[in-house]
């Protein structure tokens, strides 16, 4: 199945999303990414039972970080989906570009722009 | 342990505002324990800082350091070669943290980045609970092993006081009555009549009352 989605989204390859720290969220912030997101599986069908709802604790928390820095939470996003559903997994990216589109750039790169 | 919470980051943010290169220090103690202070959450503080720092087109320069204990010379000494590198210094540790850096190094500035809140321990993932206030003289063994001084909103050693009802404290139904938990463990055990002898007042002068406290073992104390 070849299934086209936005390019500009880099993906980073994980065993479980339990492994996504906030750590990795906010790094990929502070890098300059305008938006983030984490693509786990379904809630209750987590092979190691509760990676995904770690996961959405923590980009929950990262939310609130940046909603306390003033930076629009929605740029971080918790996504669920099976493994078998790939035109999902595009959809949501295209998803997630448009809304990325509609927040415009991250606030964070004015810094890199004025040096 | 000691529990702590950290501090809203905008109240950071303003302790460290005119500072260019800031180091925060974790501790590997009671605060790594409750994920407050440990490396991982010096990680996070200073992604976090950073982050705030580039959205106001601030440069800042952030180096994180993590020692095995704050609240000890033989490790504090360990920033001795690089203290004087920072415009400011935020420390992870409970409050005894910064001070004993302050004492070390009089000539930098310390910033406390969480409030310190209570002796306690974990009682589910991620929920900590008070237990001990640290009187000095303890008294539990009274209590079939509950503190009503940490744990009574009113440190009541005679109780429960009329607003216990349905074994919840009158301040809040989110909080057990601990009067009502000894009552219903000493009935349970066939204790009950240990509480018909009254409690005299405590001596608080070994509690915070006295005054500052200081701990001496001849048998470990250089001098
Ligand atoms: S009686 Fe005093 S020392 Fe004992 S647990 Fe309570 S507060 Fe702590
Ligand atoms: S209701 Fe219970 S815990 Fe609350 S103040 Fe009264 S005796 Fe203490």
């Amino acid at each position: 199945m070849r299934l086209s989605y936005p390019t500009n989204i880099t993906i980073i390859q994980v065993p479980c999303t339990g492994r996504v720290d906030i750590i990795h969220l906010l790094n990929a912030i502070e890098d300059g990414a305008d938006g983030v997101y984490v693509a786990g599986c379904l809630e209750g069908e987590c092979h190691y039972m509760t990676g995904n709802l770690k996961a959405k604790k923590r980009v929950r928390y990262v939310k609130k970080v940046l909603e306390e820095l003033g930076i629009e939470p929605e740029r971080v996003e918790m996504f669920n989906l099976s493994a078998g559903e790939g035109p999902r997994f595009a959809e949501i990216a295209r998803e997630m570009d448009k809304r990325i589109r509609e927040l415009g750039p991250s606030p964070i790169n004015n810094l890199k722009k004025a040096v | 342990m000691i529990v702590a919470d950290r501090k809203p980051i905008q109240e950071i943010l303003e302790m460290v505002k005119d500072c260019k290169k800031v180091l925060i220090v974790g501790c590997k103690g009671c605060v790594t324990v409750c994920n407050v202070g440990g490396s991982k959450e010096v990680g996070v503080l200073a992604a976090t800082l950073k982050i705030a720092f580039k959205k106001e087109e601030i440069s800042i320069e952030m180096d994180e350091k993590t020692l095995e204990r704050q609240c000890d010379p033989e490790y504090v000494d360990q920033l001795k070669d690089m203290v004087d590198d920072y415009d400011g210094i935020i420390s992870m540790a409970c409050g005894v943290g910064p001070q004993f850096l302050s004492a070390a190094y009089p000539e930098q500035r310390f910033f406390p980045a969480v409030n310190t809140t209570f002796f306690g321990g974990a009682v589910g993932h991620g929920i900590w609970e008070e237990r001990c206030a640290g009187c000095g003289t303890c008294v539990i063994h009274y209590f079939d092993g509950m503190c009503p001084i940490a744990r009574c909103s009113k440190s009541l050693l005679n109780g429960p006081c009329g607003g216990s009802a349905d074994g919840k404290c009158e301040i809040s139904k989110d909080l057990e009555c601990i009067w009502d938990m000894i009552v219903r463990k000493k009935m349970e055990h066939g204790r009950i009549d240990d509480l018909l002898e009254m409690k005299p007042a405590k001596d608080w002068q070994t509690a915070r009352d006295g005054g500052p406290r200081k701990s001496v073992r001849e048998e470990l104390a250089n001098e």
